[in-house]
């Protein structure tokens, strides 16, 4: 790979010249550095916290190793240059998707930068945040350091090139990124934070809990993952070192088992122990990881609410807040609908065993007819002008702990019912699991809202904004009817409800996409192609 | 400096006068105050001929009535204790006197097995231990394994089989300094020994009765495990290093109370075998010996990834064994305030805290000698110091016992610097020169001072301090046996070039430090050493980086001009 010969060669040659200036190194880096315009972070010339003026070889430090070492190091770099950026660009390879669409979106939004992590040498490829110096929702100025990021060389403050507020860490303490990959937001105004949280969801699907020493300091719950765990129940796992005794109760729980409680955010007050003694054992954690995990949501959060407190937003309440207060821009209206649902529970019955699901077929059917009504499945984004979506991608909300999520069809229209449901599954198990990807939640034109399942009949929907409509499904529930013919019946029913931005979608457009709703329900032949 | 002068009148003046001449011209530049032979540190370009040396060392053996027996003596060095530092200066005493004439009649007393703590209970049975725990770890490392390219299907092992390692090099590095003196013509003696007079030993076995005379006499008696009070141990689930290294069993989950050397050595080894480990430290922060920034690395590297926690700021006040189904009882009390803050359950508790010298029986209170909480008094020639400060003549105590740097190779330079002395060549160790090592995976180690050391030496000497460093990141080697975690550290003076200490953790650290302690004992300032030339592609261009990176702001010894600022 290497042509040693050379290398070596090179290497001896240089050592013995006279020094260079050491300058060739440094603007290299810088270069990096600012080669990504949107690179909030700068290197700063303090090295690790105790000796500031350590020279590491690195550029804007007091005093740079002598010129024969750095032509050596040089070489040595410029061989393996080619192989490490490319390793660079590979490792990097998964971020830019992600974050390219969310850098589109923050053009739109606001003024949120993405603090990336540095090169700090020119072999590094990835580095692990050491630790956060700022929290999040602390003001920065130009040049604060933010973070400490472990190098292949030695500790480094990393700082912003940018005034703002640390909105959201992307990338927790102890955790490694890819060189150049976000590893926080910083927001340019304080009111910008919610946003940028929003935007944070977006980032880092891993489930990681927030550093646990940081959280006291923190004022919102910082993990990047887009649903976090709602405060009430979030556990606090205990971190490696603290002792198995937390408020006078005794915890035994072997080392591994604590680690893993930590990483997998596992209470271990609720542990059940299997080892001597009742020990918590590594395996009773993981067991417990992955067994509550479905019953919980359910029982788990109500109880623990903390009664006559104020509990700040979490990451995604405050992008909930933000999304129905801008929802008031928009101006409303709602029509509802009554469809007689028969012909698509029989359906539903006949085909439930290969895996369909209600919310795929209702998704579907919405998605038939929307093709036929375009205008509702438009958006108008600047009060000026309709867009006609090109794709059908319906958003379907779903509830999960502590929050909403609304996962996303995409061409509802085209795929066949069979595929919709499987892919349906996996939005939910994602959504669950907290590792949907943005586009997976953020491109719905369409968005569907069921409360049906609790025995609601009725209700009203807000419109997100950036869509046209949104449909709230009631619960269909055998109602008795007269016919035409003069006679009574009993027909399973269900009330639906669209509200829309009347900017763009009239009352008759509604009405008659509403129809053709019903018809294609009452008549589900088409759903199964 | 008016200390050295001084001894070496006073020894001059003990030598025949034949020997004047030329000892005056070997001591040209002064009293060797490095570790090593040759007189690099002083003089570099004084070389002495061979024959000059033979024609010094007769003269020398004379002196001290070695030649030709012992005179009215029975011995001229009689050794109490066959550890390492005994072993040591057994062999360098009958080897040292060279061509003209045989060396020092010498005897060893032994009343454990030959070989101390290091051979049979301590460097040497751990680190087959620790070579087992690094295969380990390497076969269970997938994800390493596989970005090597590599297959393997999963690794087991067979504690006896373990175990069994340990003990047959135990046996056979016994076996191996055992005939080595003997081979050289050490008399090894059975028994306990005894000072029972000035220059008088008695030993035996059970009833020490006979009784021996030595001009000198050194005593190397070593050190034990130390208990602290309240901990029971019962060498089944309550144990220090010596019932471990033997691994009759490895526990689920054990206690390792204190994180230096010994509990982080135990560590590694205990968690490549599977078991979880949690440390108890007295001091607030895991691995106080070490230099910070190196141990706050070395828990990133070695503890935090691994199934390690710990309890730091504790004591560990009462410790009772497993019994009775219950499982093993740690109370753990603050350090300061003393309260009671938990009780751990575990498996099986190492006791660590360190090693108390085995100095009871020698004999001491015979010559007006007061040990100091067990360590024998020595003054900077490790001659022994009696109860008003004077030196007892002809008596020596070396390694743990005087429990100046407690580790088998400085015990060894410690007995051949005496035996320096004794054949009438004055010799100070130089104790920073020494290096230390922990032997991890990746390993520790280090030489001179560290960090906060040198810093506060400088404060109170006014000079500078500079710091590089290095990662293993950055060697081509280390990346290719994928192990780029470590880095390493130089501490040296801008003024002057002096090397003040060297820390490296990293793949093989143990063994890349000794250019550094080698630099430090022949007083090699960093300006000349970066122009010495390292292999590629080897571990040790990682000591190379340092040193180049190394500025020194004057450019004494050498004629290369160095850019004072760039």
């Amino acid at each position: 790979l290497l042509d040693f010969g050379a290398n070596t060669k090179a290497r001896l040659s240089s050592s013995g010249d006279q020094p260079k200036p050491p300058s060739p190194l440094c603007p290299r880096l810088i270069r990096r550095a600012s080669d990504t315009p949107e690179a909030a972070a700068a290197i700063t010339a303090a090295a690790s916290e105790q000796q500031p003026a350590q020279s590491l070889g690195f550029p804007v430090l007091p005093s740079p190793p002598t010129s024969p070492a750095m032509a050596g190091l040089l070489h040595l770099n410029s061989t393996l240059l080619p192989s490490a950026s490319a390793l660079r660009r590979r490792s990097g390879a998964p971020v830019p998707g992600s974050s390219s669409s969310s850098r589109r979106r923050c053009r739109v939004e606001a003024k949120i930068r993405e603090i990336f992590m540095p090169a700090l040498s020119s072999t590094m490829t990835e580095g692990k945040i050491v630790s956060w110096t700022a929290a999040e929702g602390d003001r920065l100025s130009k040049g604060d350091p933010v973070v400490v990021v472990e190098s292949d060389k030695a500790d480094m403050d990393v700082e912003t090139f940018h005034d703002g507020f640390l909105a959201a860490v992307l990338v927790p303490a102890g955790e490694s990124a890819p060189v150049g990959s976000a590893i926080a937001l910083l927001a340019e105004s304080e009111e910008e934070i919610p946003a940028a949280q929003s935007q944070a969801a977006s980032f880092s699907p891993s489930a990681a809990p927030p550093p646990p020493q940081e959280t006291a300091a923190q004022e919102t719950s910082p993990p990047p993952p887009p649903p976090p765990p709602p405060a009430p129940v979030a556990v606090s796992a205990p971190a490696p070192p603290s002792p198995a005794t937390q408020g006078g109760a005794r915890v035994i729980a072997s080392p591994y088992a604590k680690k893993l409680a930590n990483d997998l955010g596992v209470d271990l007050f609720s542990v059940t122990g299997s080892g001597p003694g009742g020990r918590i054992v590594a395996k009773d954690v993981e067991a417990a990881a992955t067994a509550p995990k479905k019953a919980a949501p359910v029982v788990a959060a109500r109880p623990d609410v903390p009664l006559g407190s104020t509990v700040p937003f979490t990451t995604m309440q405050g992008a909930v807040s933000k999304n129905m207060v801008e929802s008031l821009a928009v101006p409303t209206f709602r029509v509802g609908y009554t469809i007689t649902t028969d012909a698509l529970d029989q359906l539903y019955k006949k085909i439930k065993s290969k895996g369909v699901t209600m919310s795929a077929l209702l998704a579907k059917a919405t998605a038939m007819a929307l093709v036929q009504h375009p205008v509702v499945n438009a958006s108008c984004r600047d009060g000026k002008s309709f867009t006609y979506n090109s794709s059908i991608n319906i958003a379907v909300a779903v509830a999960i702990d502590g929050g909403l999520i609304t996962p996303v069809l995409q061409d509802a229209d085209k795929l066949d019912i069979y595929s919709l449901s499987r892919k349906w599954k996996e939005l939910v198990d994602k959504a669950r699991a907290k590792q949907l990807q943005p586009h997976e939640y953020n491109s719905g034109t369409f968005t569907l809202s069921n409360l049906g399942m609790f025995g609601v009949d009725r209700f009203d929907a807000i419109l997100p904004p950036g869509t046209g409509a949104i449909m709230a499904v009631g619960a269909s529930q055998p109602t008795v009817v007269g016919t035409k013919d003069g006679r009574i019946g009993m027909k399973n029913q269900m009330q639906v409800n669209v509200t829309a931005d009347h900017r763009i979608i009239y009352g008759a457009d509604l009405a008659a996409f509403l129809q053709t709703l019903s018809k294609i329900i009452e008549d589900p032949k088409d759903l199964t192609f | 400096m008016m200390q050295s002068t001084a001894a070496v009148s006073i020894s001059a003046s003990s030598v025949a006068t034949g020997a004047a001449r030329s000892g005056a011209a070997r001591r040209a530049g002064g009293v060797r105050v490095c570790g090593l032979r040759g007189e690099a540190l002083a003089c570099p370009s004084l070389r002495i001929s061979p024959a000059a040396h033979a024609r010094l060392a007769v003269a020398r053996a004379v002196a001290n009535g070695a030649v030709g027996g012992s005179g009215e003596f029975d011995y001229d060095l009689v050794i109490i204790g066959a550890g390492v530092g005994g072993h040591g200066a057994a062999l360098h005493a009958v080897e040292e006197v060279g061509e003209a004439c045989s060396g020092l009649k010498t005897a060893i007393i032994e009343g454990d097995v030959v070989g101390g703590t290091c051979v049979n209970r301590g460097c040497v049975p751990s680190k087959a231990l620790l070579a087992v725990s690094g295969r380990m770890r390497e076969l269970h490392d997938e994800h390493h394994m596989k970005s090597l390219g590599l297959q393997v299907s999963s690794a087991g092992y067979d504690r006896q089989g373990v175990a069994d390692h340990a003990n047959n090099l135990a046996s056979k590095i016994r076996s191996n300094l055992t005939n080595s003196m003997k081979a050289l013509g050490v008399d090894i003696l059975t028994g306990v020994g005894t000072i029972v007079g000035k220059q008088k030993v008695r030993y035996g076995v059970g009833f020490p009765d006979k009784e021996i005379t030595a001009r000198n006499i050194i005593i190397a008696t070593g050190s034990v495990p130390f208990v602290p009070k309240g901990i029971e141990v019962d060498g089944k689930t309550v144990f220090t290093s010596d019932h471990a290294l033997k691994l009759e069993s490895v526990p689920d989950w054990i206690a390792i109370v204190g994180s230096g050397y010994i509990g982080l050595e135990f560590s590694d080894v205990y968690t490549a075998l599977g078991s979880e480990v949690t440390f108890v430290e007295a001091l607030d922060q895991l691995m106080p010996g070490f230099d910070p920034e190196i141990a706050k690395l070395a828990q990133r590297v070695l503890i935090n990834p691994r199934k390690i926690d710990y309890h730091t700021g504790v004591f560990a006040s009462k410790i009772t064994p497993a019994k009775d189904g219950k499982p093993v009882l740690i109370e753990l009390i603050d350090a300061k305030t003393k309260e009671h803050k938990e009780t751990l359950e575990v498996d099986a508790a190492l006791i660590a805290t360190g090693r108390a010298p085995f100095t009871k029986g020698l004999g001491l209170e015979n010559i007006n000698v007061a040990t100091q909480r067990g360590f024998v008094p020595v003054d900077e020639r490790m001659r022994v110091m009696d109860a008003d400060g004077n030196v007892v003549p002809n008596l020596y105590c070396i390694g743990d016992a005087n429990g100046k740097l407690m580790l088998a190779h400085a015990a060894s330079a410690q007995g051949i610097s005496v035996v320096e002395q004794i054949t009438g060549r004055d010799h100070i160790l130089n104790h920073l020169s020494i290096p230390a090592a922990c032997f991890t995976h990746p390993e520790i180690s280090m030489v001179g001072l560290t960090e906060p050391q040198a810093r506060e030496k400088a404060d109170k000497e006014g000079f500078e301090v500079n710091v590089v460093k290095t990662s293993f990141k950055a060697n081509t080697k280390a990346l290719a046996e994928n192990e780029g975690d470590g880095i390493a550290k130089l501490i040296y003076r801008p003024d002057t070039g002096e090397i003040l200490g060297v820390h490296i953790l990293g793949l093989h650290a143990a063994d890349l430090i000794h250019e550094a302690s080698n630099a430090i004992a022949l007083g090699i300032r960093v300006q000349d050493i970066k122009f010495a030339v390292h292999a590629h592609p080897t571990l040790s261009e990682v000591l190379d980086e340092l040193f180049k990176a190394a500025k020194v702001n004057s450019g004494l010894s050498h004629s290369v001009n160095e850019p004072v600022a760039a």
